[in-house]
């Protein structure tokens, strides 16, 4: 085979790679969500986030803002202390008293973090502190609450 | 009785002078690399041999898998109501196990034992000498570019292998078997990562890729210079790369997730 028929077919072989490495970082993995370190970070501390995991979506409405950024426990409150990263265009889109819940997508899904706009005029920006949270819901818990009622109700 | 014991310590000795004898040469072949910069066209024609002539069996393979673990692990899920969850199933093992390992394993079948032979008849009918005789150094000319080529095609038919998986999956998944397609995507791209998943596996096939066209080229240069020998090498060839590929696979598993 002639060294131009080769070449061509090398370059063929490098562009079906480079849509290969596309469809990996953009359909499979999702690359774009790392794009997101122009946006602003907003904390949140959980009494248990149970099994939220860095990486997480968070959504307001059902819409995806941004996403958690770093778990770790905060030995002073006693608490997990959560920080999310939201997408630059949500700049003060959040009000002070916004709530923020872990929520889990469908039975056996991914836990993600749920924020609730309220009604206050004052908006959070860069770094603020969401106070009113919500923990997630832990299913052993649950069970032994519907246990103990039960048994108390005898 | 000492007869015995003396021919498995000559076995053991033998193995051993052989391991070392191919790292040498290796480390040959890594030096004899930047010598590839004002040649790239010998690394072209590598490119084609080993990458272009395998892609097609690994475009057929990566969709068969993809379309066999859709089918698997729907069965498996749909026990726990969990259907939805067959895109992240069917991604991560592609891209973390079964694209670097199965590309690697069709790599050593198709590319690399062809690499042997090749190398093993130039040796079998002098061409090698012949090229030593004209100060032609074989480890630039013919070893160096064969190494580097198959460094570089084994990630790159690893990526193509995980992509065209991903699709088969959703051929079977989406279109047959009717899981929401929405939902096969976005809870895929909520549990891959990528850079801990995609790069990692492509790391992983990197190492594959250098090792599998190490043994191949190795495996050429050393063996019996008879048409016998030749056979004997390619054999050891696909024998031991699938096993270093597998071993290896454990280990580097292991280390990174």
């Amino acid at each position: 085979m002639n060294s131009r028929a080769t070449e061509i077919l090398v370059g063929v072989f490098m562009l079906i790679f480079f849509a290969a490495m596309l469809v990996l970082a953009l359909r499979v993995s999702n690359l774009t969500g790392l794009g997101s370190g122009a946006g602003y970070s907003l904390n949140a501390s959980f009494d248990n986030v149970g099994g939220l995991k860095s990486g997480a979506p968070v959504s307001a409405s059902g819409v995806r803002v941004g996403q958690v950024s770093s778990i770790v426990y905060d030995a002073d409150r006693f608490s997990a202390h959560v920080t999310m990263s939201v997408n630059e265009e949500f700049v003060g889109a959040f009000p002070e008293d916004t709530t923020a819940s872990i929520y889990t997508a469908g039975l056996l899904g991914e836990q993600y973090v749920g924020l609730e706009a309220g009604a206050e005029d004052i908006m959070l920006g860069d770094g603020d502190e969401v106070t009113l949270t919500q923990s997630a819901l832990v299913l052993e818990r649950l069970i032994g609450q519907v246990l103990f009622s039960r048994s108390g109700a005898e | 009785m000492i007869d015995r014991i003396a021919g498995f310590g000559r076995f053991w000795l033998d193995a051993l002078e052989r391991f070392g004898r191919s790292q040498l040469f290796l480390a040959r072949m890594l030096g004899a690399l930047p010598s590839l910069v004002p040649r790239f066209g010998l690394l072209v024609r590598q490119l084609h041999a080993n990458g272009v002539m395998t892609l097609s069996i690994i475009l057929v393979s990566g969709l068969f898998v993809g379309m066999v673990l859709a089918l698997q692990a729907y069965n498996l899920l749909q026990g726990f109501g969990a259907e939805a969850a067959l895109g992240q199933a069917v991604a991560l093992t592609l891209v973390r196990e079964l694209g670097p390992v199965i590309t690697g394993l069709l790599f050593a079948g198709r590319a690399g034992s062809a690499m042997t032979a090749e190398i093993g008849l130039m040796k079998a009918t002098e061409q090698l000498s012949g090229l030593e005789m004209m100060a032609v150094d074989p480890f630039r000319r013919v070893y160096a570019p064969r190494l580097f080529a198959g460094f570089l095609a084994l990630p790159m038919l690893a990526a193509m292998f995980s992509a065209v998986g991903v699709m088969g999956g959703y051929l079977v998944g989406v279109e047959v078997l009717g899981v929401d397609a929405g939902a096969y995507w976005s809870n895929m791209q909520g549990s891959v990562a990528f850079v801990d998943d995609v790069l990692k596996g492509l790391l992983k096939a990197l190492v594959f890729g250098l090792v599998v066209s190490w043994i191949a080229i190795f495996e050429g240069a050393d063996c019996v210079p008879t048409s016998e020998g030749v056979s004997a090498a390619t054999t050891r060839t696909v024998v031991y790369s699938s096993l270093s590929v597998l071993g290896l696979d454990f280990l580097l598993t292991a280390v990174m997730f």
